[in-house]
Order: C-alpha cells, then sequence, then structure tokens
C-alpha cells in the first residue's frame, strides 16, 4: 500500500510540473512572487542609495533618471526604501504564516485524530478567536505590548492559528476513513505517527495553498499597523509607515504615496494568483469556478 | 426549529462569555496603571490610591469582571478614564459615524458586487468574464487605506468635490454629513465588493449546473428569466454568508479609515482608547464589535436554517 503511494507521489510530481508550467495564473504569480523575493535579497547586499542617508537638498524630487521613483521629504531614494522595505513586509508575513503553521496544524491534526470532547473544544475555540475583529485585535495587541515589528508577527501570527487549525481539521477529517490510513491502524500504528506518515503529506497540498493566501493576507495587515504606527518602526523603511508619512505630502508629491502602494498590490497580487494556482494544479478536486 | 435556534443561543452566549473573559484578561496584563496615568507622573501616591479605590481598581480581579461585565448588561458601560463621561455615552456619539458608514459601504459593496457576479457568470470564460475577474483580483490587493488616499487626492485635492476628512455632524445637514462619508465608505467598499462579486459568480456558476436549471431550460424559459428567478435566488445563500461576516469586518475595519479620513468612529475612538490606555473604552468597544460579528452570524445561520430545514440537523 505504501509503495503505491509512494509510486503515484513521483507520477503526481511529474504531472504537477506540466501542470503548473501550462497554469497561466500560477506561472503570471509564481513570475511575481519570485522577482518581490529577489529583490527583497538583492536589498541585503546593493540599493541604489544609502536608505539611511537624509540628502535635504534632493527632497520631492519627481521621478527621474536619477532616482526612478523619486524622493521622500528627507531626499531618500524611494526605490531603495521600496526595496529595503520589502525584507519587512515578506519577513512579517511569513513568520506570521510560520507561527499559524506551527500551532495550528498540530491542533488540528490533532483535533481531527481524537475527535470527541477535545474536538469540540478547539473548534469552538477557534470560533472565538474568529469572532475577533482581526485587525482591530492586532491594533490592541501591538498598542498593548508595544509598537514594533516582532509584536506586529504576533499579533497577525495568533489570528493564523484558527485558519490552519480549521484547513489541517478538514483535511485530515477527510483522509482517517480512507483505506490506507485504515491498514495504518490496523498494523497498530498509533494516531501520532499515522499524522506525520500519511496524513500529513497528505494535507500538505491544502496548507501551501492557505499559506500563500494567509502570506499575502499577512503583507496587507502589516501595510496596515505600519500606517497607524503600530508596525515596523522608523527608520527602518516600511511600506505601511511610507503611506503614512505619504498621505500629507499628497498634494506636493503624489508619487510617494503611489510608490509603496503598488508595491503592496503587486505583491500581494502575485501572491493570490500563486495561491490560485496552486490550488488549481495541486488539487483539481478543489477547483472553484472562481 | 426552535430547538435548533435554542442551541445556536447557547454557543453564542459561551462565545460571548468566553470572549469577554480574553479581552478583560488581556487587559488585565497591560503595564501601566490608569490611575497613576490619569493623574500624570507628579501625583502622590495617596492619590493615586484614592482614587484607584474610587475608580473600583482596589478590588479582585473576579469580582471586577463580574461587575464589569453585569454592568454592561444593563447597560452601564462605566466611564472612560480620559473622557470622563460614561463610555455608552461614548459609543453611541460615535456610533452615529461608524454604523452610517459601515452601512452605505456594505450597499455600495452588494450594489456593484451582485450585478458584476451576475453579468462574470452569464459570461463564463469569454473575455468579459475573464476582463471582469482581473479586476477583481485587483480589487482584493488594493489595501483600502491606500485607496482611501488616492480618492483624498482626486475628489477632495484635485477636484475639490468633497471634503479631505473630519465630520460636520449629522446637525450640519444630511447633505454635507453624507458628503463627509462618501469617500471613506467608496474605500471600505471597493475590496469588499471585489471579493463578493467573485463569491457571486461561483455560487451561481454552482448553481448553473444544477439539475432543476436543467429543466427550467428545457422547458424552454429564457435564459435571462432562469438566471433571474431560478439561479440567482439559490445562489444567494453563500453571498448572504459573506454579507454577514463584511458588515461586521466593515464596522471594525474602520479603524484605518477612520484614521485617514480624521472621522470621529467607533474604530477611531478604539483607537485612540488603546494609545491612551483608556481600558474601559478599550474592552467596550471590542466586546461589542464581538458580539456584533457573532450575533451578525447567528441570524445568517437562523435565516439559512429557516430557509433550509436540511441544516437544522447540523
Amino acid at each position: 500500500m505504501a509503495g503505491e503511494l509512494i509510486a503515484t507521489e513521483h507520477e503526481d510530481w511529474r504531472h504537477f510540473v506540466g501542470k503548473a508550467l501550462r497554469n497561466r495564473s500560477f506561472m503570471a504569480g509564481a513570475l511575481i512572487t519570485v522577482l518581490v523575493v529577489a529583490v527583497a535579497l538583492v536589498s541585503f547586499v546593493w540599493t541604489p542609495y544609502d536608505v539611511t542617508k537624509l540628502i535635504i537638498a534632493d527632497r520631492l524630487q519627481a521621478p527621474s533618471g536619477a532616482h526612478w521613483f523619486g524622493t521622500d521629504h528627507f531626499g531618500r531614494d524611494i526605490l531603495s526604501m521600496i526595496m529595503v522595505g520589502s525584507r519587512n513586509s515578506i519577513a512579517v508575513a511569513l513568520i506570521a504564516v510560520g507561527i499559524g503553521i506551527a500551532i495550528g496544524v498540530p491542533l488540528g491534526t490533532l483535533a481531527a485524530a481524537k475527535r470527541g470532547a477535545l474536538d469540540e473544544i478547539l473548534m469552538r475555540a477557534s470560533d472565538i478567536v474568529f469572532a475577533f475583529p482581526a485587525l482591530l485585535s492586532a491594533v490592541m495587541i501591538t498598542a498593548i505590548f508595544g509598537p514594533g515589528a516582532v509584536n506586529a508577527v504576533i499579533a497577525i501570527g495568533i489570528f493564523n492559528i484558527p485558519v490552519f487549525a480549521r484547513v489541517a481539521r478538514g483535511g485530515a477529517l477527510a483522509l482517517w476513513p480512507r483505506e490506507f490510513v485504515l491498514a495504518a491502524r490496523a498494523s497498530g500504528k498509533r494516531a501520532g505517527l499515522i499524522t506525520v506518515q500519511h496524513i500529513l503529506p497528505n494535507i500538505a497540498n491544502l496548507l501551501v495553498v492557505q499559506g500563500t493566501i494567509q502570506f499575502s493576507l499577512g503583507i496587507l495587515a502589516e501595510a496596515g499597523l505600519s500606517y497607524v504606527g503600530l508596525g515596523t518602526q522608523p527608520p527602518a523603511p516600511s511600506w505601511g509607515r511610507m503611506l503614512f508619512e505619504a498621505q500629507t505630502m499628497m498634494a506636493i508629491a503624489p508619487h510617494m504615496a503611489i510608490v509603496p502602494g503598488v508595491a503592496i498590490i503587486v505583491t500581494v497580487l502575485g501572491l493570490n494568483l500563486l495561491g490560485d494556482g496552486l490550488r488549481d494544479v495541486l488539487d483539481p478536486r478543489l477547483r472553484r469556478q472562481r | 426549529m426552535l430547538s435548533y435556534a435554542l442551541r445556536r443561543i447557547v454557543i453564542v452566549v459561551i462565545t460571548l462569555l468566553a470572549a469577554s473573559v480574553v479581552v478583560f484578561a488581556v487587559l488585565e496584563i497591560v503595564p501601566g496603571d490608569p490611575a497613576r496615568l490619569m493623574l500624570g507622573i507628579n501625583a502622590t501616591d495617596d492619590a493615586v490610591a484614592a482614587l484607584r479605590q474610587q475608580m473600583g481598581l482596589d478590588q479582585p480581579l473576579v469580582l471586577r469582571y463580574f461587575a464589569w461585565i453585569g454592568g454592561m448588561l444593563s447597560g452601564d458601560f462605566g466611564r472612560s478614564y480620559t473622557y470622563s463621561v460614561p463610555v455608552i455615552d461614548l459609543i453611541r456619539e460615535r456610533l452615529v459615524v461608524s454604523l452610517p458608514l459601515a452601512l452605505m459601504a456594505l450597499a455600495l459593496s452588494t450594489a456593484i458586487a451582485i450585478p458584476v457576479g451576475v453579468f462574470s457568470a452569464a459570461r463564463r470564460g469569454t473575455a468579459a468574464d475573464t476582463g471582469v475577474m482581473a479586476a477583481t483580483q485587483l480589487g482584493i490587493a488594493i489595501p483600502n487605506f491606500w485607496f482611501a488616499i488616492l480618492l483624498v487626492y482626486v475628489f477632495a485635492i484635485a477636484l475639490r468635490l468633497v471634503p479631505a476628512g473630519g465630520f460636520p455632524g449629522w446637525e450640519a445637514g444630511i447633505g454635507k454629513a453624507l458628503a463627509a462619508l462618501i469617500l471613506p465608505a467608496i474605500a471600505l467598499a471597493l475590496p469588499q465588493a471585489a471579493i463578493l462579486a467573485r463569491v457571486t459568480r461561483s455560487a451561481l456558476l454552482d448553481v448553473l449546473g444544477e439539475d432543476y436549471i436543467r429543466t427550467a431550460r428545457a422547458k424552454g424559459l429564457p435564459a435571462r428569466l432562469v438566471l433571474r428567478r431560478h439561479a440567482l435566488r439559490n445562489a444567494l445563500i453563500p453571498v448572504l454568508t459573506i454579507l454577514g461576516l463584511q458588515f461586521a469586518f466593515l464596522l471594525a475595519g474602520t479603524i484605518i479609515i477612520e484614521n485617514v479620513f480624521y472621522l470621529p468612529g467607533l474604530g477611531r475612538l478604539g483607537f485612540q482608547a488603546i494609545t491612551q490606555r483608556d481600558l474601559i473604552v478599550v474592552e467596550s468597544v471590542v466586546v461589542l464589535l464581538v458580539a456584533t460579528v457573532v450575533i451578525v452570524n447567528f441570524l445568517v445561520d437562523l435565516a439559512y436554517a429557516w430557509a433550509d430545514p436540511r441544516l437544522r440537523r447540523r
């Protein structure tokens, strides 16, 4: 039984690559996401200008050959700030997804394996978290424990936990009555081992798709928190913070607001397209006519 | 139906109680003594102790929780530490801004999304459908506060059609008040409309594959009539769920939009109260919003069970 499964997984892999290459949504999303991540990585070794250097004489310049995206009210190069800011956005959203997976998936698979009262308690608890307006609660958490990127990660991550718990539980519940799981049970394996060997590899698809969705929501949430001054703190550049600073300059330097906004949109769009594409490619049964 | 409703009510009550305990517990571990914060750093220890006693802060935690919950149930939300007025008055004052704003955004989002979703579903696979779906992808990716900043730039700064921010109050006249709310409502509505349009399209396509639609078509009914009378009505169930969720989201989502437009609404009240450590106000606003989410979801579920008896057994 296990041998058969591994064989089909190999075929699936080749099949998956072929399908991925033909899926326009996946390709567009993957291209954009790779580009954004590449920009973030490049910013560690090179940016066109130093983002910590203020050159007041160059302030509020419109986009030009020297400054592709113009400069801000301190004369900083906006392209360089966007590049460095992308690190924060990606790091915060990615770690928040990591928190959601690390805590949510064990809880969800445990609930599916044990059922009964534990399942009921965990699901009711997730209902309670869902009842909290995420943004207001994230604002509350960051304001109470102090503004900053770390607390923003925690605030966003907390709301990812029930999302992944639900997805993992739903996926696992559908697998437990399947024959290969029954066979594993009959051979005397314990629930924990079955979960690791048989359930997790088979719900990985679902988790990857949900992961890209939560990643894009995390980018938006980080931008929102930084915009109200509770996320990444100055002088570290962040897209949300840049938008806040641009707001008062709107009449004289609209490029200051347009560029970070477009950066957020492109990143979120890329992740959403990637998520849609992955869902179609990885699991045709999940394919919704969206 | 009655037993279903009763079961759901018990769950609603338990959820609300648990949420209130969470809110209370989280805010109890906040660093900083509200009494000292109110009196300033130069206050004597005696004055702070006296104020703590007056505010009931010297009482045991459990007693304070029950006093707070009991008060809320009887409409007494306590007094704001910073404004020195009853919290209920503050909330009422702010709700007259936030509630119309959320309702306007909801109405706008529905008015845009449902026709767009129907249009797209009816033309599935065509260039028009692809174009509309691409536009909704973009709509979902746009941060609403960025969209709000652009709206201010175009309609308030460049064209001078509406005010850039602030709220004149309803007493300044309905026209003026609505003019102050229109841009924030559009900014809130756009991403919601994009989501709702996708849900409408997807729900309609699901329904269009059903047997009874084929039957209606086979009877020779015109496609438009089949779509309106048979398909749309059944597709509205998932659309209604999302609408229910969106209302609560819009009410809470105002926290950032109200900051962009300097609107004195519930979100801004919550935000300011958080930064000023006005805990009693924060507790009340959060619990109120949680209650709204839970009750709206309960009503949506109830509406389903009423419409579809199969759901009552769950």
